[in-house]
């Protein structure tokens, strides 16, 4: 499973546009940096908590220190906004690729 | 995007550190005269808080770039600006048993020549956070995260911010902040407790116009050499206290408007406080279409209008809370929302224009490199 990041986080994690991450059991990073296992292994909600050990700035910059998601960051789980799939229940398989972008908003 | 990057500093130079909606901008005082501007640093970024640290032999500048999407962060440059610490590497948050979310940082405050690794920043939603180590890592100040009032605090227009932190310098002493809107609040013991100091400054906006909370407090200034008299702007009224904040009286003597953002001190006089009055929170522009920074020399007996190379009409200008700074020795600096940065190298008497041009500008520090 493929998280793909825009140009603003791709500092965070190692210059790379992409982080790649286990689903199931024994998820987490696979780039060598420690894959914490997330409660919930199948959901975006799982993944991007999972990033908290692995990759804790990028994680900061996705979510909120309560967990939910920032308010200007639309997250796509294989094409598809997840605000329309069930937001961070949304089920992700291991080919699944998420795309992380900034919403359209702002002045 | 163009940008300046190169900014080279000799020692001695004046720096200005210039925070706008969209990135950080560095100035610093040609030795022949004029200004060098560089920047934007953060480009796209709120920058509502820099700060500029000397202590300990450093030269870091720090800087609070906010992103719309990604949330905000903290981060030091020692050279100048030329690098800065990655977006990861100083990490504030809330405790997540506190249902709180970090929304902005809306001042860093070094500690005193006494505590050199010591650094607080005022946040939104409103709370203190304190590092001990120089900025390595940080905490939030407990005593005002879990303050019984917080509750019943009310944000004013810009969010429940926590927008200046004064002291006695002392470690382990006594302190002031100001939450917008929910007054003045002083700890005596370092910040392990806090108790609200608004007793007579007035909350135009509520029923109850003198609360024992709830006031919203736009700044507060105090000279080092006589810290517990306190100077205070806020949104309607103009006050002083002679006793670390347990009194305040009325010194709106002179000024066209009590209403205002900013306020600053001189650094070698304990009389002498500036601040820029804006019409009223209807109309926040300044007085009369007249672009005019106001100056006491006897501590609010009485204020004077600073105009000369200023403009004086069509100036429909605003200066906010953290956008006016003084500089020893006489040195004062101030930007507007309209993106335009003054200086002045005598008091006040006379202003210099830096830059024009800029996003609206929400922050203005100074320093010696």
């Amino acid at each position: 499973m493929r998280i793909v990041l825009p140009e603003a986080l791709r500092e965070l994690a190692g210059g790379r546009p992409v982080v790649e991450m286990r689903v199931g059991a024994g998820a987490g990073a696979t780039d060598g940096a420690p894959g914490p296992v997330a409660d919930d292994r199948h959901s975006v909600g799982g993944v991007l908590g999972a990033l908290r050990a692995s990759h804790p700035g990028l994680h900061d910059r996705l979510m909120t220190e309560q967990g939910v998601l920032r308010p200007h960051v639309n997250i796509f789980v294989d094409g598809e906004n997840i605000r329309f799939t069930g937001g961070l229940r949304t089920r992700v398989g291991a080919g699944s690729e998420i795309f992380v972008l900034p919403a359209i908003s702002g002045g | 995007m163009k940008t300046s990057a190169r900014f080279e500093v000799s020692g001695g130079n004046t720096v200005l550190l210039l925070g706008t909606t969209k990135g950080a901008f560095l100035a610093r005082a040609r030795d022949g005269g004029g200004w060098e501007v560089a920047g934007p640093h953060f480009p796209g970024e709120e920058v509502y808080a820099m700060a500029y640290d000397d202590r300990a032999g450093r030269s870091r500048l720090w800087a609070a770039p906010g992103s719309p999407f990604w949330g905000t962060t903290l981060r030091f440059s020692d050279d100048f600006g030329a690098t800065w610490s990655g977006k990861d590497e100083r990490r504030i948050g809330f405790p997540e048993d506190s249902e709180l979310s970090l929304k902005r940082i809306w001042q860093i405050r070094p500690g005193s020549e006494a505590e050199p690794d010591v650094i607080r920043l005022g946040v939104e939603p409103a709370c203190l956070f304190e590092s001990r180590d120089a900025g390595d890592s940080w905490q939030p100040v407990e005593g005002l995260l879990n303050h019984p009032h917080r509750e019943r605090w009310q944000p004013g227009a810009g969010g429940l911010c926590l927008h200046t932190i004064v002291g006695d310098g002392e470690p382990g002493g006594r302190m002031m902040i100001a939450i917008s809107a929910a007054g003045a609040y002083r700890s005596d013991d370092g910040g392990a407790t806090w108790e609200a100091r608004n007793h007579g400054v007035r909350a135009e906006f509520l029923p109850d116009k003198h609360p024992e909370f709830g006031q919203c407090v736009h700044k507060i200034a105090h000279h080092p050499t006589n810290p517990g008299r306190l100077f205070l702007q806020n949104h309607w009224g103009l006050y002083r206290s002679e006793d670390w904040g347990d009194t305040w009286v009325d010194i709106a003597n002179g000024v066209p408007s009590d209403f205002g953002f900013a306020m600053a001190m001189h650094p070698g006089d304990p009389d002498t406080v500036y601040v820029v009055p804006i019409e009223s929170d209807g109309f926040r522009c300044t007085p009369d279409a007249k672009l005019r920074v106001y100056r006491t020399r006897d501590g609010g007996t009485s204020w004077h209008p600073l105009t000369e190379g200023l403009p004086q009409e069509n100036a429909y200008e605003t200066v906010l809370r953290d956008a006016l700074a003084t500089l020893a020795p006489g040195q004062v600096f101030f930007g507007t929302r309209s993106g335009k940065v003054y200086a002045s190298r005598d008091d006040g008497d006379s202003w210099e224009l830096v830059r024009d041009g800029l996003p609206p500008v929400v922050c203005v520090k100074a320093g010696v490199a």
